[in-house]
């Protein structure tokens, strides 16, 4: 697998000397690998913190500046941060009006960001919250697992309780709209090829030409089932079917569609994938209010794509299109 | 061992050891780890053994094994490190700012280290987790306290090693794995191997 990377060991802190350099207006710890907001922490805001392991970007230190993140921590690569990231960057962001800490529900994020808190509270006075998103259809969520895993909707959230934050709203209406967003978000991922992990060197799992895995994630695991390879629009129907059923979504609902890459899949097949969301949405009486296409959680150079919608009410669709100024997003400004 | 008493050098040893088994096996962790989950489980773990051993410190077993988890819980990362750091911090708090321990105290320190990584991972019997081979070890050290040491190390790592072995027909309920289902069935656990290790290493430092 050809990379354009010098050592797979430097590939984490290597990006982030070029964030760093892209960016002059983000302040980067190269030591921590945290991506800060070049002006945190801002007194009286609530400071949002997330992070998780490399591998996804632009998510999420691509979603750091005014109006999303204060700061994102990297891990490794498919590894999340450890708690001495976390704790740092808790610290370095509040404002005085706390901290909320952005988690995808995976065993590994959870239990490191849970580390970090209890040592903010043993350490420091600021107040920290953690929401958890878990939006994955394709993941049964009961005792039996570890339940359903953060996917797309992370992105949104991120967004849209990034202008909450900034519009000086409390740390407890920050956290319930978090929640709110996510208990009102539904995503579902296939992949046409696996991904190859620096380290590793060669992909994580086999796909033959003619298959697809379906309901993976977005760390080159396989997904729930393998089936033939089909056209756009029954992969369309495949990922919205569950999705439209388990919320549910209903006629004369308005969503946020976004039509996620997961790093191989080039845009004119999203943009062809999202005719086939907004037909099929359209079918359903649903309004796609507004749309997001490109990869933007990505699982390295996996090709495929996921397919994130999220009921909106008017308050969510004013927070989504008020102003934000990051690296890969960015509008109003 | 000194008269059935395990050493603070024995103790640098034994984390010696474990770091040197899991250098050797690191590509089959990780291999374990791509069948079933992410496929960085060896490269994790010997990222963060290293990082012990080229930090070991400390005048007492306790302060020795806390530098240790602690080392982890900063350098492993994902479930791992959380996992692996409060077991040997757990261990630590158990074992105390001693020289030495006998067998029943460390049994006893193996014992909280396992509660720890149940508190942190909520792991139950056969989830398919490092559980399913600690536990087995930590129960026949348990039994075996007055065989002898050497006894009681050898029985709990092939204890270890069964539990490990068990883990292939398991369905996995933890981590990654749960998002396979049925898939999980017929592969191996990397986290039970690795923890089938860190007992092994054991009974060869401390035996």
């Amino acid at each position: 697998m050809k990379k354009l990377i010098n050592d797979p060991a430097d590939v984490v802190v290597e990006a982030l000397l070029g964030v760093a350099a892209a960016h002059p207006e983000l302040r980067v710890d190269h030591a921590n690998k945290i991506v800060y907001r070049g002006n945190a922490p801002r007194p009286g805001k609530v400071g949002l913190i997330s992070g998780g392991g490399s591998g996804h970007e632009p998510l999420h230190a691509g979603f750091v500046g005014p109006g999303m993140l204060d700061a994102a921590c990297c891990g490794e690569v498919f590894t999340s941060p450890v708690p001495d990231q976390l704790l740092a960057a808790t610290k370095a962001v509040d404002g005085g009006a706390g901290v909320l800490h952005i988690v995808k529900n995976y065993t590994g994020d959870v239990m490191n960001f849970e580390m970090a808190a209890e040592l903010a509270a043993a350490e420091t006075g600021v107040e920290v919250v953690s929401v958890v998103t878990d939006d994955d259809e394709k993941v049964q969520d009961s005792t039996w697992t570890a339940g359903r895993r953060g996917v797309g909707v992370t992105v949104l959230l991120e967004k849209i309780v990034g202008a909450a934050a900034e519009a000086g709203r409390p740390l407890k209406e920050v956290a319930d709209l978090a929640r709110e967003v996510n208990a009102n978000g539904r995503s579902m991922g296939i992949a046409l090829t696996s991904c190859t992990v620096p380290a590793n060197g060669k992909p994580t799992f086999e796909l033959g030409e003619a298959e697809m895995e379906v309901g993976v994630g977005i760390h080159g695991e396989p997904g729930r089932s393998r089936q033939p390879l089909a056209p756009a629009r029954d992969v369309a129907a495949l990922l919205l079917e569950p999705i439209l059923d388990d919320l549910p979504f209903r006629s004369g609902d308005r969503v946020i569609a976004f039509v996620n890459g997961l790093g191989g899949t080039p845009l004119i097949e999203l943009y062809l994938m999202y005719a086939e969301v907004a037909r099929i949405l359209s079918s359903h009486g649903i309004a796609p209010v507004r749309s997001l296409v490109g990869p933007y959680i990505t699982s390295l150079d996996m090709a495929g794509c996921s397919v994130t919608l999220l009921k909106v009410t008017d308050e969510l669709l004013r927070l989504w299109d008020a102003p934000v100024n990051t690296p890969a997003l960015r509008w109003g400004v | 061992m000194a008269g059935g008493r395990i050493t603070l050098e024995e103790l640098k040893g034994w984390l010696a050891e474990f770091a040197r088994l899991i250098a050797e096996h690191r590509a089959q962790l990780s291999e374990l780890d791509a069948a079933i989950g992410d496929g960085d489980h060896g490269t994790n773990m010997d990222r963060g053994m290293q990082a012990v051993v080229a930090g070991m410190s400390g005048e007492t077993i306790g302060d020795l094994v806390k530098q240790a988890g602690m080392t982890l819980v900063s350098t492993v990362g994902g479930a791992s490190g959380p996992l692996y750091g409060t077991f040997f911090l757990r261990f630590a708090g158990s074992a105390g700012a001693v020289g030495e321990l006998d067998a029943a105290q460390f049994a006893a320190a193996m014992r909280a280290g396992l509660d720890g990584i149940v508190a942190r991972g909520k792991a139950e019997p056969a989830d398919k987790t490092m559980f399913d081979a600690l536990a087995p070890a930590v129960q026949a050290l348990e039994t075996g306290v007055a065989d002898g040491l050497a006894d009681t190390l050898r029985a709990a790592a092939e204890a270890a090693d069964k539990g490990r072995d068990a883990t292939i027909e398991m369905l996995a309920r933890k981590g990654r794995a749960s998002y396979l289902g049925e898939r999980s069935i017929g592969h191996q656990d990397p986290g039970a191997t690795s923890a089938a290790l860190l007992v092994r290493a054991a009974a060869s430092a401390l035996g």
